[in-house]
């Protein structure tokens, strides 16, 4: 059985490329065969992140549209075993994704990876709808400030009424509450939204909260996802997140009381 | 001075025409968006500044008030087509038609029974004769909730950029951020109960406060809003 991730936000800029980069690298090291798509057509900013931008030779919208084979488009990680990326289209627009055409790629990825994570473009128009249509399970990645709460809030509305889930009368995308870039600095004095604060607001549970850092930048211009950096308060961060999602206790003692610091204040 | 008012400088007749028909049988943008495209492909010249009527009288629940209208405008004349009047709808979306522009037919009262495309999404059981209408998940911001009768009990929390309408009144066992209008149909008497009072907006039967209007000591706390004579109050509960 493979699963579906939308990474999604509503809002850009808020770290979902980056997170989908980090979270399907992380599902990779845990042994699981893994693929991110980049649904941002026109804009492709996955393969620079994942430092695979000289290798794309066909894309996405290649394969929709039968100009290449999805093994001709799929790049294989060269650090990670079972990491691979479908790239997006820089030269298109999102016009070119179909529903048909997504669920036959889709369809297609299912019979060799164990999670296939999309990542979403901003916004909540055809390509945000396109990255989500399928999805099993969704990330909202939302930054400690009001325009992202209540951007998320809107996409949590959408993929309970657009989707092939909500369509299908099947149960519900499973929801899943990322923070990033959060500053406790700055929370404790009063500039950004605590996560709890976000919590009540969007009222879905909460996977993790990944601070704010300077490795991330880092990380992102030198095309290696943050996961890789085993320096990286983030990329740590990014790893507990895996791990929850995959359904285990985060047992290590300073990582429990890194959270609990978070949910300790409000 | 030429003389404005003898010789008739128009005329006003009713006059038949065929005007092409937009029946909608469900509210899924995504449905709408993808099949308009494929038909406007078919013959583009023909749809090029073609007038349109907007037929929502085959929108059943929950599909009527689930629609965007504004959407639906929008995506119309995208297409080069020319949205000029519904037929059918809710008040609000007649409001918002008018809004839009668009003029307003008459029901018409038709005897023939449309052949519907089958509908495979799910239609809830509906129990007619239930004065209220019970939501149990969180009503998020750009959705709207509307109890066409009686009244609207929401369990859980009401978003920013949400807004729910009630012909009776409005019941929130939880957080209240967004929109909430009650008696919008005329009804005086409706109420506003909430459990956190953090509303955007409150109205009751078109009297209404927005947020900074709100009295100060209530905010986030259980209110009551209600309507003496024009003047609406809002009190602790």
């Amino acid at each position: 059985m493979s699963t579906v991730i939308v990474v999604t936000s509503g809002k850009g800029g808020v770290g979902k490329t980056t997170t989908s980069a980090a979270f399907a690298t992380g599902l990779a090291l845990r042994g699981h065969q893994t693929v991110v798509i980049d649904f941002d057509v026109g804009l492709r900013n996955l393969d620079l992140i994942m430092g695979c931008e000289r290798r794309v030779v066909y894309d996405f919208v290649n394969v929709i549209n039968g100009e290449g084979t999805l093994n001709q488009a799929i790049i294989k990680d060269k650090r990670v075993d079972s990491l691979f990326i479908l790239p997006a289209s820089q030269t298109r627009d999102k016009e070119a994704l179909t529903l048909k055409g997504v669920y036959r790629v889709i369809e297609a990825l299912k019979k060799r990876f164990e999670y296939i994570v999309c990542d979403s473009p901003a916004g909540i128009e055809h390509g945000a709808i396109m990255a989500m249509y399928f999805a099993d399970e969704a990330l909202i990645v939302t930054n400690p400030e009001v325009s992202s709460v209540r951007d998320s809030d809107r996409i949590i509305g959408l993929l309970s009424s657009k989707t092939h889930r909500a369509a299908q009368n099947l149960d519900p995308v499973k929801e899943h509450l990322l923070i990033t870039r959060y500053a406790q600095k700055r929370v404790t004095k009063g500039d950004m939204l605590s996560a709890q604060d976000i919590q009540d607001i969007l009222a879905i549970p909460l996977l993790g909260i990944i601070p704010e850092s300077k490795s991330v930048l880092q990380a992102s211009n030198s095309g290696v996802p943050v996961t890789l950096d085993k320096a990286s308060d983030a990329g740590q961060a990014y790893l507990e997140v895996v791990a929850r999602f995959l359904g285990e206790e985060v047992s290590n003692s300073q990582k429990k009381g890194f959270l609990s610091h978070w949910f300790g204040k409000k | 001075m030429p003389n404005l008012t003898s010789i008739p400088a128009f005329e006003l007749k009713g006059s038949l025409t065929t005007l092409m028909v937009l029946h909608l049988f469900k509210s899924d943008q995504e449905a709408i968006t993808v099949q308009l495209a494929d038909k406007v492909a078919q013959a583009p010249q023909f749809f090029q500044h073609a007038p349109l009527l907007i037929d929502l009288q085959d929108l059943g629940e929950p599909h009527l008030s689930a629609l965007d209208l504004t959407h639906l405008v929008e995506l119309l004349r995208k297409h080069g087509l020319v949205p000029v009047a519904i037929r059918g709808g809710t008040d609000p979306q007649k409001q918002l038609a008018l809004n839009l522009t668009l003029g307003i037919l008459p029901q018409n009262s038709r005897s023939e029974s449309r052949e519907k495309p089958q509908i495979e999404v799910e239609s809830e059981p509906v129990i007619l004769n239930t004065s209220a209408k019970i939501i149990s998940h969180p009503v998020r911001s750009g959705q709207q909730v509307v109890a066409l009768q009686g009244d609207l009990v929401v369990l859980s929390p009401v978003s920013h950029g949400a807004e729910i309408l009630a012909h009776g009144h409005i019941h929130v066992y939880s957080a209240l951020r967004g929109r909430a209008l009650a008696g919008v149909n005329g009804d005086t008497q409706a109420r506003i109960f909430c459990q956190q009072l953090e509303a955007e907006l409150v109205s009751i039967a078109g009297q209404y406060q927005i947020n900074e209007g709100l009295p100060h000591h209530l905010q986030g706390k259980a209110a009551q809003i209600f309507l003496v004579g024009e003047e609406l109050k809002i009190e602790a509960l």
